[in-house]
């Protein structure tokens, strides 16, 4: 008996393995002519687990203070081997994440996966989205740098305008009234060590239940079928599949990594004017962009202040849309998710692009 | 069998322990609340600063001074003329600065334009910059606040 088997069994015998292979191997994934959105959770996966990895690389040299931050990301670009790659390929591949995690959430909406009986799983993804941009803002102030800096500035003052909570949020997130050495210690814990432990409670939920549950089909399909619906074995027809993607995805990470390395500034001073064409990441872009465009005041509240309350709702009520989208959870078509995502996607591209533009 | 007299005594066990739950909850957040909430930092009070020769700074252009802990924009106008505001954006917290092309005071952050009497003219800021006074006194700019 080949050794594998062997330890297989030892454990086996102990722990009832068998139980937990028959029901991996109980899922099967629809074959559609959508099928191909399925793939964006798992790479989603793939670009997470890079984070994970390069994130504990990096931490080995990182230095989360004020005086040592800067320093330390440049010794590890500068001086450690191969440290700009491990830096290069941790800030890339929070961009794909990030941008794989929309994709994925934009398809499972459109397609309505979130009706009845996935609640939970679009609610944990919705979670862990916001928790994705999350650690993007976090991580973003750990360089220290003139860039970093000032978003955090703005990004914290936001938080600051919210209506009755505004000022103590604001408080707790920069450890004081300004942006300062505390705000980067808070931070730093935030992106090491809280943001990835509530991170993996809802990764579990979320993968349980798509185990559980199975994959959803869009709703038109799942009508207008007679037949019983084409399927495919997750395992190992559907994994080997999305490992030839992550493979695809972990290339293109290598080319951006090595050709279009991150570069780290300049330090920061809080003495300093802002600098010219500042920027936040392009998934902040088209809040940026609308606050930008929204006038000092409208009717009687700050124009910021309308800005963060509206995107706020959206927010909320996205995130919420398998409780009020009951047609849907019927099997009916509902139109109205349609065109609301349609505007979403729309007005994120529109102000994004225009971010970039003026 | 069930006795009216346990039912009452489960009732006041439940309604002990519920208490003894909700205190012991409260025993815990609270420190924890407080903990997250940052000490206040003892600041110098500072009612003035001094910036400078009027000769380092040169006309038509405008400088960061640190004021306490707190930016302030000090501008000498193409007249001759000093002035000096808060440096803080009233919209985002940015810090500004002097646009020599505009003849203004502006934010790179959102746009933000202020004229030279610090009032906000374009764009999102919804208030002005608070205004510093500014003396010269043997040559020296000395800025303070304007109580």
């Amino acid at each position: 008996m080949k050794l594998t088997k062997k330890l297989y069994n030892w454990v086996n015998e102990r722990v009832q393995l068998d139980d937990l292979v028959k029901f991996m191997g109980k899922k099967y994934v629809p074959i559609h002519s959508h099928s191909v959105w399925y793939y964006f959770g798992g790479v989603s996966l793939f670009l997470f687990i890079i984070q994970v990895v390069t994130g504990i690389l990096l931490l080995l040299y990182y230095k989360g203070s004020e005086d040592l931050a800067f320093e330390s990301i440049h010794f590890i670009m500068s001086k450690v081997q191969f440290g700009w790659l491990i830096r290069s390929v941790h800030s890339w591949a929070a961009n794909l994440f990030v941008f794989a995690a929309f994709i994925h959430m934009f398809s499972v909406y459109f397609t309505k996966a979130y009706r009845k009986p996935r609640e939970i799983t679009w609610v944990t993804g919705m979670l862990m989205l916001f928790l994705a941009l999350g650690f993007g803002f976090s991580g973003y102030l750990l360089p220290w740098n003139e860039l970093a800096f000032f978003a955090t500035k703005v990004g914290t003052d936001i938080a600051g305008a919210v209506p009755v909570i505004g000022d103590a949020v604001m408080l707790f997130l920069r450890g004081g009234e300004n942006v300062t050495g505390a705000t980067l210690s808070r931070f730093f814990g935030l992106h090491v060590a809280v943001f990835p432990g509530i991170f993996t409670v809802l990764l579990f939920v979320h993968l349980l239940l798509v185990q559980r549950q199975g994959m959803s089909e869009p709703l038109g399909i799942e009508k207008s079928q007679v037949a019983p619906p084409k399927t495919m074995p997750f395992f190992p027809n559907f994994l080997l599949r999305d490992v030839l993607f992550w493979l695809i995805v972990l290339n293109i990470l290598a080319i951006l990594a090595v050709f279009f390395p991150w570069e780290l500034g300049k330090k920061a001073d809080a003495f300093a004017s802002a600098p010219e064409g500042i920027r936040p990441e392009w998934y902040f872009m088209f809040m940026f962009q609308t606050l930008k465009m929204l006038p000092a005041h409208l009717w009687i509240i700050e124009g910021e202040v309308f800005g963060i309350l509206m995107f706020g709702l959206a927010g909320l009520l996205w995130m919420l849309v398998p409780f009020w989208d009951r047609k849907s959870s019927q099997g009916l078509e509902n139109k109205f998710i349609n065109y609301a995502g349609i505007f979403a996607v729309a007005y994120i591209l529109f102000c994004t692009i225009l971010g970039y533009l003026v | 069998m069930d006795h009216p007299e346990s039912g009452n005594k489960r009732d006041f066990l439940k309604w002990v322990l519920g208490s003894a739950a909700v205190a012991w909850l409260g025993a815990v957040l609270y420190p924890i609340s407080a903990y997250l909430k940052p000490p206040k930092q003892g600041e110098v009070e500072v009612s003035s600063v001094k910036a400078g020769k009027v000769t380092d700074i040169e006309k038509d252009s405008g400088v960061i001074v640190r004021f306490g802990n707190k930016p302030v924009i000090l501008i000498h106008k193409a007249t001759g003329e000093f002035r000096a505001f808060s440096a803080t954006c009233t919209h985002l917290d940015c810090t500004v600065q002097y646009k020599k092309d505009l003849g203004m005071i502006w934010c790179a952050c959102h746009n933000g334009k202020y004229d030279l009497n610090g009032r906000n003219v374009s764009g999102p800021p919804p208030k002005p910059l608070d205004e510093y006074k500014v003396v010269i006194k043997d040559g020296e700019i000395l800025i303070s606040k304007i109580a």
